[in-house]
């Protein structure tokens, strides 16, 4: 329209350029993660196949494949899924629905921040005391996923939270003006809007389950167990552990196979991830208000 | 009347005496209230919990073969050695603390220019790709992570620095700092998006560019947040297990340099717990390093929780 | 023993002028020196008022005047909003209602419909029988009949039977005024409060809402809190005139919207010099 003056001009460019480093820095960061991804993709392609994933480990886990850990890693997400789902969304309900606004909530959120933050090898000591010496569990599928379970808990309750307070206050009014009780007006109206964004932490919180190795080495993940699980009492074995054993413990296991195993670990968190993502953008998309 | 009105009626047979007798709703809502009310304050037990238990394990520990000067003095860290044990974690603190600065020295200005370009440049689609990529990186699993430091990193620092062994200081930081950006990334971001709109508009109002808007209006309003998000990255960069357990080439050692491999708090009790008898000594004393790691993370959040929320709040 | 010590209490509610209503009808709610504030800012000042059973009271005033916090107050609202402080006392049909203990059985028998529409994310039709679900009403006629009738008497019937399976909360605003009230009417109440019920309503509708509220009054007492002051001349049989957080004036509509009314803001208010 008009013509840039040389100032202008000048500014514009640097403009553009402050865009661009930018622009490079956000690259820089996600660059070197789709390299990594492509050549995981890569050399442990190969080793993917039907007795890969149904078989199981042979001659020292040189050899084989994965499906006891696969199985394992199963076990230990829904057992640990079992007890942090409903104390996860019960405690959601109470934060969302019941709580004031003071020091005590602050400090149940404080609380919740520090479950999270607090390094997971520390939730692999107090799974060790608690879990496997207190209560005398031992080392089992129980305590791994007691301790993964309360590990993962603010992954739900922050998701449950959240879903539950995009319910705008103006629905639970009306519901109380009618009469209801406080939980009448959670069940009949809070709850039945807020289940598919629960599920997207539900899911998030399978992926971060199934991911995780320090909390449960020490509780009731095996190196080594050829065969499968038959109670919360066993110990398995597990995906995330079976990777870390055979890249680091095992002596002359070939290259493909380890990749091989990051690649169904790492597939598995990404498809829940992308599923849960998937949820979300389609709630959005279908509002029901 | 009709069926209804008779039937409401009945349900509600006296007026007036009805409303000061407790329904069944009422008893059900008062239950509920009760669970919900434990559920909620199951998250403060937990980590009381943990505090006790961690505790507890150590503490034979604390009150015999600890010596405060030479835990937290001595980088000599030799708990299996027959004739005389030593405590010292000053050298896996050393290597905890490198591993962690390196990872922030990348990882901070990285992390805070993507969130600058998601929140203040990027827009529509492009936006939520990117955030979306993100939250995919965030949730790779540490351990795929140290298997990458293993395979992938470690033969390519060999390569690119000449350098005898590639599990080391560089190697852990470089992952960590991958690790830690996704998410500080989408914390920073939420703190960028939290600065009001009017904001920009008025700074635009008054002819600022866009780099104006940012650096004199935007980044000052969020500092807090900011802030928040770097406490946080540290906190995780603290408490990672797994990945800086392979990357870091696991010798004992104050480093000199990047090209050092050192040993982390958390990687040390990682492989050593499996080995130790229960009640030992050296079971105590890594229970210890829990304590310590629990109490520097507790700290770290709890700044992270003051610096965003503010202190007088609530 | 409560009823004995409150219903014959000797306390007189009219400040400036006597009751017009005859005192054969009984008192539905007599409310007693109540006053409200929000965080410690009052919304309300030493309220006292009688409302009778069977009657259309008249709530009418500027804006901020505390209208609608004294439905709130009276709906006991003031549980769920932790800033709201109540004091003084309401009975309700000789209970005092800050001492009952379920405070449930009390808002399902009090309707009531504010002025910003709410349809519930759910369908028209549950919408409607989501009350009667409630105080645990399964029967499928049943339900079936009171939606049908209460959608009637919100002349909202003929708008959306052939979609009672849509989604409540995506109806038009003033369609979803009329789910509210027909919302309302539900828990078929024994006193209704609408709260500028006809802010997003066509006048036409308007019209035959009001027609159906002349009917309703041989079932319940209705409260209307309106701005509109010449609704309240052809509904209510008292008035009330609230301003700046206190009752100003009360009395019969008739004589009032005659002119006999002994503030000047009042007649102010009434022939439309301000509000």
């Amino acid at each position: 329209m008009f013509a840039a003056s040389g100032l202008n001009s000048r500014n514009n460019r640097r403009q553009a350029l402050i865009r661009i480093l930018f622009m490079l820095m956000t690259g820089l960061l996600i660059l070197p993660v789709l390299i990594i991804l492509t050549t995981l993709l890569y050399k442990g392609g190969p080793a993917i196949s039907f007795e890969f994933l149904f078989g199981n480990p042979t001659n020292g886990m040189t050899e084989g494949g994965i499906f006891p850990a696969l199985v394992g890693t199963i076990w230990l997400v829904a057992v640990a899924l079992l007890f942090s789902v409903p104390l996860g969304v019960a405690a959601a309900i109470y934060l969302s629905e019941f709580a004031a606004e003071n020091w005590f909530t602050r400090a149940i959120n404080l609380a919740i921040i520090n479950l999270a933050g607090v390094p997971s090898i520390v939730h692999a000591l107090f799974g060790v005391g608690a879990f496997v010496l207190f209560m005398d569990f031992g080392t089992s599928i129980l305590a791994a996923s007691l301790t993964l379970a309360i590990m993962t808990l603010p992954v739900v309750i922050v998701a449950t939270r959240e879903s539950l307070q995009a319910v705008p206050y103006a629905f639970r009014e009306a519901c109380w003006n009618m009469g209801a009780t406080r939980w009448q007006t959670i069940r009949r109206v809070v709850l039945p809007n807020a289940v598919s964004g629960i599920l997207t932490g539900v899911i998030l919180e399978v992926s971060r389950t199934a991911g995780e190795t320090a909390p449960i080495m020490f509780t009731g993940a095996a190196f080594f167990l050829p065969f499968l699980p038959e109670s919360v009492f066993d110990q398995t074995m597990a995906m995330s552990l079976h990777l870390f054993v055979i890249s680091t413990q095992v002596p002359g296991v070939p290259d493909e196979l380890p990749f091989g195993v990051a690649l169904v670990l790492i597939a598995m968190v990404l498809i829940m991830n992308s599923f849960s993502i998937a949820l979300r953008i389609y709630l959005r998309v279908n509002k029901k208000w | 009347m009709t069926g209804t009105v008779r039937s409401l009626a009945a349900a509600t047979p006296s007026a007036r005496k009805q409303l000061d007798q407790l329904d069944r709703a009422w008893y059900i809502d008062k239950i509920v209230q009760f669970i919900v009310f434990a559920s909620g304050i199951s998250a403060i037990i937990f980590i009381v919990g943990i505090f006790i238990f961690v505790t507890k394990e150590g503490f034979g520990f604390i009150l015999g073969a600890f010596d405060f000067a030479e835990f937290f003095g001595s980088p000599r860290w030799k708990p299996t050695s027959e004739y005389n044990p030593t405590y010292g974690i000053l050298a896996l603190i050393a290597g905890t603390a490198s591993v962690t600065g390196l990872a922030m020295l990348i990882a901070i200005p990285f992390s805070i220019g993507a969130a600058i370009y998601v929140a203040e440049f990027a827009t529509g689609k492009t936006r939520e790709a990117l955030k979306v990529l993100v939250e995919l990186l965030a949730a790779i699993p540490s351990v795929v992570w140290g298997f990458i430091a293993l395979s992938l990193m470690n033969p390519l620092i060999i390569e690119l620095f000449d350098v005898p062994v590639g599990l080391n200081i560089l190697n852990a930081g470089i992952i960590l700092a991958l690790m830690a950006a996704p998410i500080m990334t989408s914390i920073a971001e939420d703190a960028l998006k939290a600065v009001p709109d009017r904001y920009r508009e008025a700074a635009e109002a008054l002819g600022a560019t866009r780099w104006q808007v940012i650096s004199k209006v935007v980044l000052p309003a969020a500092k807090n947040g900011l802030l928040g998000a770097v406490l946080l990255g540290v906190g995780r960069g603290f408490g990672e297990t797994m990945a800086v357990l392979m990357a870091t080439g696991h010798s004992i050692n104050l480093p000199d340099s990047i090209f050092d491999s050192v040993r982390a708090l958390t990687a040390t009790i990682a492989s050593e717990l499996g080995e130790t008898v229960v009640g030992s000594d050296h079971y105590q004393a890594l229970f210890t390093i829990g304590i310590f790691l629990f109490l520097i993370t507790f700290v770290i959040n709890l700044c992270a929780d003051l610096v965003v929320r503010g202190i007088g709040k609530v | 023993m409560v009823e004995a010590l409150t219903q014959n209490h000797p306390y007189d509610t009219v400040p400036k002028q006597a009751p017009t209503k005859p005192s054969s009808s009984p008192v539905k709610l007599d409310i007693r020196n109540l006053s409200i504030s929000y965080n410690g800012i009052p919304a309300l000042v030493g309220v006292n008022l009688k409302i009778y059973e069977n009657e259309i009271f008249g709530i009418i005033g500027p804006a901020n005047s505390g209208k609608t916090s004294l439905l709130k107050a009276l709906n006991r609202m003031d549980m769920f909003d932790s800033a709201m402080t109540v004091s003084g006392e309401i009975l309700f049909d000789g209970y005092n209602i800050q001492r009952w203990r379920n405070v449930y059985a009390l808002r399902r028998r009090i309707g009531v419909v504010f002025p910003l529409p709410v349809g519930l994310p759910m369908t028209v039709y549950d919408n409607v029988a989501l009350a009667p679900r409630l105080s645990g009403i399964n029967n499928k006629a049943e339900l079936d009949e009171t939606v049908e009738r209460c959608l009637k008497r919100a002349a909202l019937w003929d708008e959306v039977k052939d979609r009672l399976q849509s989604l409540g909360s995506l109806l038009s605003g003033g369609q979803q005024q009329r789910l509210t009230i027909a919302r309302a009417l539900s828990q078929n109440p024994d006193l209704l409060m609408l709260d500028e019920f006809s802010i997003a309503v066509d006048p036409v509708t308007t019209m035959r809402i009001e027609d159906v509220l002349k009917e309703l009054k041989r079932e319940m007492t209705i409260i209307l809190v309106t701005n509109l002051t010449q609704q309240a001349h052809r509904l209510a049989e008292r008035i009330a005139f609230f301003m700046n957080g206190t009752c100003i004036e009360i009395g019969d509509t008739e004589s009032m919207f005659s002119g006999n009314v002994t503030d000047n803001r009042t007649a102010d208010y009434i022939a439309g010099r301000f509000g």
